[in-house]
């Protein structure tokens, strides 16, 4: 009967989203504050029955309810609790619910904490969002429903990939639909202030909260995907350029681009149309993101299954939100009056710049993921791909001129910058930057110049970042006691960048060190077999068969030494899931902050494969790889930090002088 | 801002809106990796021998004037999937009789020597692709590929990744069995 409950609350979800999508615009259009405000009600009612919905699924998850196909195709009666919350999901169709179930969060979020955005506003972004919620939640309902039921009813479930099986995992994709989702609602506002046909620094304040929460949640999901990939796929590696992961870093890079000139456009009233451009092309990117992962346009590790139909499906919704919104982005955006002007050196150049490169390396990697298929479109179904390469080779040159700029930008002032009185100040960090990087190459020797380039680029940002900081509260200019107290005043906003950037120059750190001083052993072993490795002995002991929950594994056990003086023991495990029918490799791993020791095993694939059934040891050293997470917690930690600056809590920003533009015939009376 | 310049993010996403639109198709498989070489003549290509391997160099004319059709593996003793594969082709050597040429991918000699030390030679003549120029002329788009090559140098088939597990073995037998190179297995 609950299936059935949450298939019914979809449909009344979705009539609630047809009444928004139409009411509040038209309210907004002709003046009537009801039609505007019955918003408020539908937007609420959306989140109630998509709710219900996705705790009707959960149920079936939960008590294992092998009626519902979803159930069956994803889940097992012995899998862990934690796994079988997580399968509801984990397939298209449970992922897609979810998706809804956020989308309309955020809408009913912008009705009830948005009290300060004025009326016909609000009431057309929510109602642009209610657009978005009718797409989904008809492609649902037409041709996903995730509450078809299966008869006769399967003794037992198929298992959830077995790979998918993880805490990491379990928890990336509610992470990534939040921050893929988040930027939808900044898409609605986009499209709402080009139908009001006015943008100015209220809107781009009213934004930014949204975007920085949308942008937080992408950072952590991305790099809870990239830490997963690296514990639990046993490749040793922790980003691999495959189409699934460019199409969430996407959206990612712009929606970085989005936050920083939404600041412009919020402090000096520039850069309008290109913000509301960006707003429009970070969901777009999400957007077809989703397309992608569902439609099986592109070959990936890690795709749903295909169905041309749903893909036929998906395609026409982008065609209707992107080529609407870029459309209408078309036509008004040009009269949108520019704002404040400035100076080749200022702040705003900083942020343009910025903004220039992050919309690059968009497009080089959108190109990259994107040209197999044009190329087989061009050339009459000849194939090829896109690797590692083509990625390296294109973006990291491209991102590190903007590492450089990131030390210089927060210097800048707006308008009119003075820039040698800059280059003075930070003419130390630029001394220290190069002795640390001459320490550096004296103590690890070896390696590309370009590995060295990036130390000391990763090195500038982090003590620029720090000595900007130290400038603002005038460290040691002034007693330490008042000091103290500018430290104590600064916006946590503030506070958000340094951390921020200071994570990325960390997270730096460990690129670069596992990438360029990565060393990796792969031998066939036997028990006593030795390998060496970064100064590590390490020694195969022997394997032993033991039994979890849902599958039996091989575990090797490894001694390892250094100088002859024991260090530790490594248990790396080779996993078979009778159910999936499915191995998994289970590495081990010694963590340590200078770098991680990663060991991994494999079963020959067939039995008439391998050496005398020897086994495939895989043993890696990944130098500085853990700054990468404490990197990426130090990204979302200041995204957090500047979401909760007062600026954007209290204080309800007014539209001041509020500038209209000059066709105000497309205005209405509010 | 001016109109033209608003209007070229609507125009690039209609570009890509009509590839996305084409790729669609559902008889459209982006896993299928087909080869321009298919039933082509074997690309022309010398390559020196292995340094310090006794095995003798591989050039387009060893697949000429063959009595029958021959295997040709491109494969490296970096590439991790290799070292699985080699005992199945090693068994086809072996126990079948297959003839099998090796093309030595981006490989260091010293490092293919001992490889093919460590896990035994089956090939018949290796070529050492030392600028990975062979590969590019045999159209391969990775580590390991391996081709069925006919009697009179024509490419019979291509097998893309490694030769591993009951499904794609049963595959590349398949594939000899039709080019003439083995019997079909009874039963099988």
């Amino acid at each position: 009967m609950t299936p059935e409950i949450g298939h019914f609350a979809l449909a009344l979800a979705l009539a609630m989203a047809i009444v928004q999508s139409v009411l509040p615009i038209l309210g907004a259009a002709r003046g009537n504050i009801l039609w505007m405000q019955s918003a408020k009600w539908s937007s609420l009612g959306q989140v109630f029955f998509a709710s219900i919905a996705f705790f009707a699924l959960l149920q079936a998850f939960v008590t294992s309810d092998f009626t519902v196909k979803n159930v069956v195709e994803n889940s097992h009666s012995l899998k862990p609790m934690l796994f079988k919350v997580a399968g509801s999901w984990g397939s298209h169709e449970g992922s897609l619910l979810l998706w809804v179930l956020i989308l309309t969060v955020f809408g009913a979020a912008v009705s009830v904490f948005g009290s300060n955005i004025p009326d016909s506003l609000k009431a057309r972004t929510l109602s642009v969002q209610a657009w978005i919620s009718v797409g989904f939640i008809t492609f649902m309902l037409f041709t996903s429903n995730p509450f078809d039921r299966v008869f006769p009813p399967p003794v037992d479930g198929q298992d959830l990939n077995p790979l998918l099986q993880d805490v990491g995992l379990a928890m990336h994709p509610p992470l990534l639909y939040f921050g893929y989702v988040g930027f939808s609602i900044v898409f609605s506002f986009a499209v709402a202030a080009l139908i009001e046909g006015r943008v100015d620094a209220a809107w781009a304040r009213w934004v930014r909260p949204w975007t920085l929460a949308a942008w937080l949640s992408l950072t952590a999901g991305i790099a809870l995907g990239s830490w997963w990939a690296y514990y639990e796929l046993g490749w040793g590696g922790w980003w691999f350029w495959d189409p699934v992961e460019n199409v969430s870093f996407m959206p990612w890079l712009m929606g970085t681009a989005l936050l920083h000139s939404a600041i412009v456009t919020e402090k000096r009233d520039a850069f309008k149309s290109w913000t509301i451009l960006l707003a429009i092309l970070t969901f777009s990117l999400s957007l077809l993101g989703t397309f992608i992962v569902r439609s099986g346009l592109l070959t990936s590790v890690h795709a749903f299954a295909v169905d041309p139909e749903r893909g036929l499906y998906i395609l026409g919704l982008l065609a209707v939100s992107i080529g609407g919104s870029l459309a209408l982005f078309a036509w008004r955006a040009p009269v949108m009056e520019p704002g404040g002007i400035f100076k080749p050196i200022s702040r705003e150049a900083g942020l343009l710049i910025n903004n220039l490169i992050l919309a690059t390396a968009t497009g080089i990697v959108l190109f990259g993921t994107l040209y197999p298929l044009f190329y087989e479109a061009l050339t009459d179904g000849q194939k090829l791909s896109v690797g590692p390469p083509f990625f390296n080779a294109a973006f990291i040159p491209i991102m590190l001129p903007l590492v450089f700029v990131m030390g210089i930008g927060p210097f800048l002032s707006w308008k009119r910058a003075d820039l040698p009185g800059v280059l003075q100040r930070l003419r130390i960090v630029a001394v220290l930057t190069v002795l640390a990087t001459l320490a550096v190459w004296y103590i690890v020797r070896g390696g590309p110049v370009l590995g060295y380039l990036s130390i000391l680029l990763a090195i500038w940002l982090f003590m620029a970042t720090l000595k900007e900081w130290t400038v603002r509260i005038k460290l040691f200019e002034v007693p330490f006691t008042e000091s103290r107290r500018r430290a104590a005043n600064l916006p946590r906003s503030v506070y958000g960048m340094t951390l921020a950037h200071t994570g990325l120059a960390v997270a730096m750190f460990g690129f670069i060190g596992s990438s360029v001083w990565k060393t990796e052993e792969i031998v066939f072993v036997q028990p006593g077999s030795q390998i060496e490795i970064a100064g590590f002995d390490v020694t195969f002991e022997g394997l032993e068969r033991v039994r979890g929950p849902n599958y039996v594994a091989d575990r090797g056990k490894l001694t390892v030494r250094q100088d002859g003086v024991f260090v530790t023991e490594l248990f790396p495990e080779s996993r078979y899931y009778p159910v999936a029918e499915s191995n998994t490799t289970e590495s081990a791993i010694r963590s340590t902050m200078a770098g991680d020791l990663y060991a991994s095993i494999a079963r020959p694939a067939s039995e008439e494969a391998g050496a005398g059934g020897a086994l495939t040891l895989r043993i890696l050293y990944e130098p500085l790889v853990n700054f990468i997470w404490i990197g990426s917690a130090m990204l979302v930690l200041g995204g957090g930090l500047s979401l909760s600056d007062r600026r954007l809590r209290v204080g309800a920003p007014r539209r001041g002088a509020a500038k209209k533009i000059s066709d105000s015939a497309q205005v209405p009376a509010e | 801002m001016t109109r033209a310049l608003a209007l070229i993010p609507l125009l690039i996403a209609v570009v890509f809106g009509g590839f996305f639109l084409w790729g669609l198709d559902p008889d459209r498989d982006p896993n299928d990796i087909p080869s321009v070489l298919i039933s082509q003549q074997a690309p022309e290509f010398t390559l020196m021998d292995v340094e310090g391997l006794a095995t003798p160099s591989f050039a387009r004319t060893d697949l000429v004037g063959n009595p029958g059709p021959v295997i040709v593996n491109v494969f490296a003793s970096w590439c991790v999937p290799c070292r699985a594969e080699h005992a199945v082709l090693t068994r086809l050597v072996e126990s079948e009789g297959q003839r099998l040429f090796g093309i030595n991918y981006k490989d260091k000699p010293e490092d293919a020597t001992r490889w093919l030390a460590e896990l035994g030679n089956p090939y018949e003549k290796i070529g050492a692709d030392s600028t990975g120029r062979a590969g590019i002329e045999w159209g391969i788009s990775g580590v390991p590929e391996t081709f069925i090559v006919g009697a009179d140098g024509t490419v019979l088939y291509r097998y893309v990744g490694p030769v591993v597990g009951d499904d794609a073995v049963g595959k590349f037998r398949e594939a000899l069995v039709q080019a003439g190179a083995l019997e079909r297995r009874v039963g099988g």
